[in-house]
């Protein structure tokens, strides 16, 4: 290896020089699963026994088992933190929670197992590196399981642990829990999650949890704690094809500044590949070629950037450009169309029927779109697609294809999930009614048609 | 591939600055919530970073319940015109008076009087969205909270019935009337804040560092000595050595006894600390749901 490259955006004052700056990662992942399950009380026993509770946190816990519990502690109470999910004992919406071990620092997202809530279980999961799927012991594989297993495969959530919870109440037994696991592998090899992991626990009681089961004696593997630690989280961003949604243009307008009187920047999230300064780019949906000028940020010029970096690009020519827009490099085109294809899962009472139209939301590009065909509905039960349904109603998960009022520039979500993914926003009511992954698409931008150098 | 890897800090900031330049992008007419607290001080940093170096596209605004810490405003002003930005200030004083906001018999505290007083200035600025630095680690009910926190047009939030977020695509769409907060500082700790503001460098006010002070024994905590409630003959008044870990209303805020006078000092000490920053504020104790009842009427 040659010298160490220069470290862009940082200016991080080395580890040692910090006292306790530490370089630690980070791993998001959320609990699934049906309603009663046991994810929020798992998150609490997480925090629990990993000492990530202050006192008051505590204090209040207590309060509350004396007022509601009888006296005993409800651990889900510490995620469950609206008033109207402590008085049904269920979860609504999402709450996301942080704690931090000496080897990594976690974002929770506990998600809410109730069919009527999928819409808030897909927003935690969007961002996950890893999905844990509860079962209670005593019920086996349900639809609900079945459902929010095919959510995270669907979200390409890289990991999956399926955690078989209550086996306090099967008695510990092992061959309930490799009846369990026996059910799911079954229908695993027809997802497309590449590393699944099975833990026997007790939220409730934390065996297997942050501490090793004395119950277990059959089971060999590592605690979920140990687990989450040490689980190779590899680059979840796409390194190869540089794409720059410009998301706001930086125009100083500074008459008395002759150095930022020309300063006409395109600011944005690198949403794929590395740019570096001298780098020929290609504006979209212009098509005009360009050189990179520099790459401008508030803690000086870099030499290069890349995904997810936040970055300023100034251009060698003066092209129009605008939010929107996007800036891409010469190699992996993105597909480049109007006529869609794409799974997409339906978040609203009012089904989706072939006709409707919407806004469409894709990287910073705000466009109308018609939904043109419903081409196939899911069948949770036997993840069988059901060709041409009527409608898509609310939870439906099902492929369909889309017509754009102007082209889209994007990748396959398996391949990018920040320029391969949209929402549907309704017209009028501005709801948001979908979260939508493109396929692969069937045309690239063609660089010859379009190529012209001003 | 470790060349190409952000550490937390680098992955919060660049989660953050996105969000900033979505509201530039999707707002006409944004602002951003500036108190001088220390979440509101890494939130102007990020602002720099998102958008220099042209000027802010929002302007700041202030919430004056006149019972802040002086040194928090005198803080306050001193940075928006080191930063060249504007800053709009409504003080609930005034809103008082002029019947926006309307105190309850006896009531002494600002606190709820802060809402109509915020709400009234998005009405008289007609801003469509307000940014703020609220984080979900700070209190449960704000550990629901979206990015983009929608409200109704009565300024209300509605935990049961939130806008799906998903992946890194915010829905920015109104109706007229409606308004938008946003949080760029969502996944931050108390932690990560410090240590952004140690690599940063950034400077906050006086009072988060070790100091004396004459303070009083009230529920529990030990509040500063002030005119607006001052010490009853009976209560046990102290001179100590203390530091603020979240600010509010002087009348509200309990300090912590603490040697801590440098940003390396307070990060050692949080790692430490037994007790979440909320645990030192009279106003979240009073109910298991008293953030989200304050939210839903309109609270930041
Ligand atoms: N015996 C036993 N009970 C458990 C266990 N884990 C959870 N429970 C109980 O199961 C019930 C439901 O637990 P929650 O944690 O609220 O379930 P949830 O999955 O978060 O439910 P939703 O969020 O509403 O979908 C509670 O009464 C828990 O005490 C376990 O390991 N053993
Ligand atoms: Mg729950």
């Amino acid at each position: 290896m040659s010298a160490p490259s220069p470290s862009p955006i940082s200016h991080l004052p080395s580890p040692a020089a910090g006292g306790a700056a530490r370089l630690t990662d980070i791993l998001r992942f959320n609990t699934c699963g049906s309603v009663d399950d046991g994810k929020s009380t798992l998150i609490g026993r997480l925090l629990y026994d990993s000492k990530s509770l202050m006192e008051d946190q505590l204090e209040a816990l207590e309060r509350s088992a004396d007022i509601t519990g009888g006296g005993q502690v409800n651990l889900a109470n510490l995620t469950d933190g609206l008033r109207a999910e402590r008085e049904q004992g269920i979860t609504i919406d999402v709450a996301y929670r942080y704690f931090a071990t000496p080897r990594r620092k976690f974002i929770i997202a506990d998600t809410p197992g109730h069919i009527q809530y999928t819409r808030n279980m897909v927003t935690g999961a969007s961002a996950a590196n890893l999905s844990i799927v509860l079962v209670d012991a005593r019920l086996g594989v349900i639809e609900q399981s079945r459902r929010h297993t095919y959510l995270a495969s669907l979200l390409r959530i890289p990991h999956l642990v399926v955690a078989v919870n209550k086996m306090d109440l099967v008695g510990w037994s092992e061959a309930r829990f490799n009846e369990i696991r026996a059910e799911f592998e079954k229908f695993l090899p027809r997802l497309d999650i590449k590393d699944v992991k099975f833990i026997p626990i007790s939220a409730l009681n934390g065996d297997n949890v942050v501490d090793a089961s004395v119950n277990t004696p059959w089971y060999p593997g590592p605690t979920l704690l140990h687990h989450l630690e040490t689980v190779h989280i590899g680059s979840d961003w796409n390194l190869n094809g540089f794409r720059l949604p410009v998301q706001w243009v930086n125009r100083p307008n500074n008459p008395t500044d002759p150095r930022l009187h020309d300063f006409r920047g395109f600011s944005g999230q690198i949403a794929g590949g590395i740019v570096r300064p001298g780098q020929k780019v290609m504006v979209l949906p212009g098509g005009q070629v360009t050189t990179v000028k520099e790459i401008w940020t508030y803690d000086g010029s870099v030499a290069e950037a890349f995904c997810p970096q936040s970055i300023t690009l100034l251009l060698a020519d003066d092209i129009d450009v605008s939010r929107g827009n996007m800036i891409i490099g010469q190699n992996h085109l993105p597909g480049s169309s109007s006529d869609l294809l794409a799974n997409v899962c339906w978040m609203h009472q009012r089904p989706l029927v072939a006709g409707k139209k919407c806004w469409l939301k894709h990287t910073t590009h705000n466009v109308q779109v018609a939904v043109t065909a419903l081409n196939h509905r899911l069948d949770i039960s036997t993840f069988e697609t059901l060709p041409a349904p009527a409608e898509l109603a609310l939870n439906d998960i099902g492929e369909i294809r889309l017509r754009t009022a102007s082209p889209i520039f994007f990748d396959g979500y398996e391949t990018n999930r920040l320029t391969g993914s949209f929402i549907l926003i309704e017209q009028g009511t501005h709801a948001t009614v979908a979260a939508g992954m493109l396929l692969p698409p069937r045309e690239v931008v063609r660089p010859d048609a379009t190529d012209f150098v001003i | 591939m470790s060349d190409y890897h952000l550490d937390h800090l680098q992955y919060l900031e660049t989660e953050a600055i996105h969000v900033m330049r979505e509201v530039a992008g999707e707002f006409e007419r944004p602002a951003l919530l500036f108190s001088g607290g220390k979440d509101s001080i890494c939130l102007l940093r990020l602002a720099e970073k998102a958008f220099r170096p042209s000027d802010l596209p929002l302007p700041l605004l202030n919430v004056d319940t006149g019972h802040h810490f002086p040194e928090l405003n005198t803080f306050r002003d001193a940075r928006a015109k080191e930063l060249g930005a504007k800053l709009i200030i409504r003080r609930v004083e005034d809103a008082i008076a002029s019947g926006f906001a309307t105190p309850a018999p006896g009531e002494v505290s600002r606190n709820r009087l802060q809402i109509p007083t915020l709400l009234a200035a998005i009405d008289e600025f007609r801003f469509e969205c307000c940014i703020g630095g609220a984080r979900r680690d700070e209190e449960k009910s704000r550990a629901k909270e979206r990015f983009f926190s929608f409200r109704d047009s009565f300024g209300q939030w509605d935990p049961k019935n939130q806008r799906p977020e998903i992946w890194n695509l915010y829905n920015g769409r109104l109706n007229p009337g409606e308004n938008m907060r946003v949080f760029p500082l969502s996944n931050w700790t108390e932690q990560d804040v410090w240590e952004y503001i140690r690599r940063e460098q950034l400077a906050v006010p006086s009072i988060y560092f070790s100091h004396h002070r004459t303070c009083v024994r009230r529920g529990g905590q030990w509040l500063p000595v002030n005119d607006i409630v001052p010490p009853k003959p009976n209560e046990d008044v102290r001179a100590l050595v203390v530091r603020v870990r979240t600010i509010g209303d002087i009348i509200s805020t309990g300090l912590v006894e603490s040697p801590a006078d440098s940003v390396d000092d307070i990060i050692v000490e949080i790692a430490a600390a037994r007790v979440t920053e909320r645990g030192s504020r009279a106003d979240d104790k009073s109910s298991e749901a008293a953030m989200e009842d304050r939210k839903k009427a309109g609270y930041f």
